[in-house]
């Protein structure tokens, strides 16, 4: 693991929506191929860290770094475009566009995107409802619609921001599966997650998100023995 | 109202027709700009105007400016170079201008795009004055043809099919194109599409180029039927602001639907109750709006 080389990096990342101040240095590194969580109470600053690791915060100062270049005074686009895909907290399913447009939508960014009908397959739901728009799907397959179209892009470092989040525990095992199936094809992948249980099983290591800094680093195979520690930082 | 003969209410008919193909066109452009720009285009009438004016310039004027009378820009040429012309000044605009204003309230885009407009009617009032001018339709589509139930002039059955194409084409183009799919997203949440690759800096000049491109076309092809005065857009202006907003802010296809029928309900009530005929589309308006106040397509109610 230690030789692979960091593709996603932050040195004090701090952010700012509007006047409020939400990051106070965020220090991430992740290689390539790794699972990590940001785990944390609500309000910790883990949504926002990825919103400000694609510049969608309001201000950022400090470093991100994607495959070794430095982002922080690119546009969105352009940070998008070194290989980033991002599956955001409110979904962000195109209500006014079909299944098979929001799947088909966003540009390509790598030449190796997942091939529609693997995505499919991964999601048979979405084929069932192709030419429905996207405002008429439930909760669920606008989850998995989200994850989809991100995989067709080629983007190889994946932002995923709370995809279990008040979903039914058959979904949530499907894209359980669907998370270890992209890891085991070398993706690397950032999960924000408040369902731990969902998370634990599925990473290398943990950061744990306190008051807009990182408190603790923990890879995974230490988790059982820090349990209490973790149990205090999260508040359960 | 048994004296109206089936001739006359045809040709009424037909009237609005006419208007309701440069409202919807108009309407069109506005909903596509309002939909991802969230500006209300005050501008929209004068760049019509200016469209109008560059086809008479260049029909009338450029040849003695540059001391070649018989040189001529054809309305054909026209119908393609002014709206150009309109649509680069109109990008010119969002760069320096509109940019600035995104992230404040609606109403300083609404304000900037009044002032531009005052400052370009201003402006061709003062070189070219108010009184109208007129344009001759070229020859090929001079003269009448009998269309059944009446006589009409050829020009305006060619502004008719003219302007039901591209109406036709814009929706199209917006509802089932993969470029209509990046405009709708867009239209829906441009900070994400942004996270997604697209530039969406560049695709809003674009748009905003597009939509005023549609007044543009709408002003050449409005040149050889209305007098072309910096006042035109003016007065037009008003009645394609009362379509945008029973079609629903934003809404394509409401643009259209909602400017073709009013046209038409323009036309019908100058036969049934002449002195109503400028009024009524704000009493429709008035009504959408307590029926269904997001418009009769908006989408969200």
């Amino acid at each position: 693991m230690a030789e692979r080389p960091v593709v996603l990096e932050t040195r004090g990342l701090e952010a700012w929506y509007g006047e409020s101040h939400v990051l106070h240095g965020i220090d991430l590194a992740v290689r390539e191929g790794e699972c990590v969580t940001l785990i944390g109470r609500n309000g910790a600053g883990r949504t926002s860290t990825l919103r400000a690791i694609l510049g969608l915060t309001d201000r950022r100062a400090g470093s991100v770094r994607v495959r070794g270049q430095e982002v922080i005074r690119l546009p969105p686009h352009r940070i998008a475009r070194l290989g980033l895909g991002y599956c955001p907290e409110e979904r962000g399913v195109y209500k006014s566009l079909t299944t098979h447009e929001n799947l088909t939508l966003l540009p390509r960014l790598g030449g190796d995107g997942m091939p529609l009908s693997e995505v499919l397959a991964m999601f048979p739901n979405l084929a069932e409802r192709a030419d429905s728009y996207g405002g008429r799907l439930s909760g669920g397959e606008q989850q998995m619609l989200a994850m989809g179209r991100i995989l067709t892009t080629g983007a190889r470092i994946l932002l995923l921001d709370e995809i279990t989040e008040g979903l039914a525990p058959v979904i949530v095992e499907a894209l359980g599966r669907a998370v270890s199936l992209l890891k085991s094809r070398g993706f690397t992948i950032v999960l924000v997650e408040q369902n731990f249980h969902f998370a634990r099983h599925l990473a290398d290591r943990h950061y744990v998100v306190e008051h807009g800094r990182v408190a603790l680093e923990i890879p995974a195979a230490d988790l059982a023995e820090r349990e209490e520690e973790v149990g205090r930082l999260l508040g359960v | 109202m048994s004296d109206i003969t089936l001739q006359a209410f045809m040709a009424q008919l037909t009237v609005g027709l006419i208007g309701g193909c440069f409202y919807a066109m108009l309407s069109m452009g506005l909903a596509i700009i309002f939909g991802l720009l969230n500006i209300i285009n005050f501008t929209h009438g004068a760049q019509f105007m200016m469209a109008a004016f560059l086809a008479w310039i260049g029909l009338t004027q450029v040849g003695p400016w540059l001391g070649q009378p018989d040189l001529q820009v054809n309305f054909w040429l026209a119908l393609v170079l002014a709206p150009a012309l309109v649509a680069v000044f109109g990008m010119a605009i969002e760069r320096t201008l509109l940019r600035r204003l995104y992230h404040l309230d609606h109403l300083y885009g609404l304000l900037l795009t009044f002032g531009v407009a005052l400052v370009m009617e201003g402006g061709f009032r003062y070189f070219f004055g108010v009184s109208g001018q007129g344009y001759e339709p070229p020859e090929i589509l001079q003269g009448p043809v009998d269309v059944g139930f009446m006589l009409l002039p050829k020009y305006r059955v060619f502004v008719v099919v003219a302007s039901l194409l591209i109406c036709f084409a814009t929706w199209y183009l917006f509802e089932r194109t993969k470029l209509g799919a990046y405009l709708r997203a867009g239209t829906e949440n441009p900070r994400l599409l942004q996270a997604f690759g697209i530039n969406v800096p560049v695709m809003i000049t674009l748009t905003y180029g597009f939509g005023v491109a549609l007044a543009g076309i709408a002003g050449v092809l409005a040149a050889p039927i209305m007098q072309v005065t910096p006042l035109m857009g003016g007065s037009l202006l008003n009645i394609v602001f009362a379509v945008v907003v029973i079609g629903g802010l934003g809404s394509i296809l409401g643009a259209m639907v909602t400017g073709l029928g009013l046209g038409l309900i323009e036309g019908l009530t100058k036969v049934v109750y002449p002195e109503a005929s400028t009024v009524v589309v704000f009493v429709i308006m008035a009504l959408a709006l307590l029926v269904r106040p997001a418009g009769l397509f908006g989408r969200e109610a």
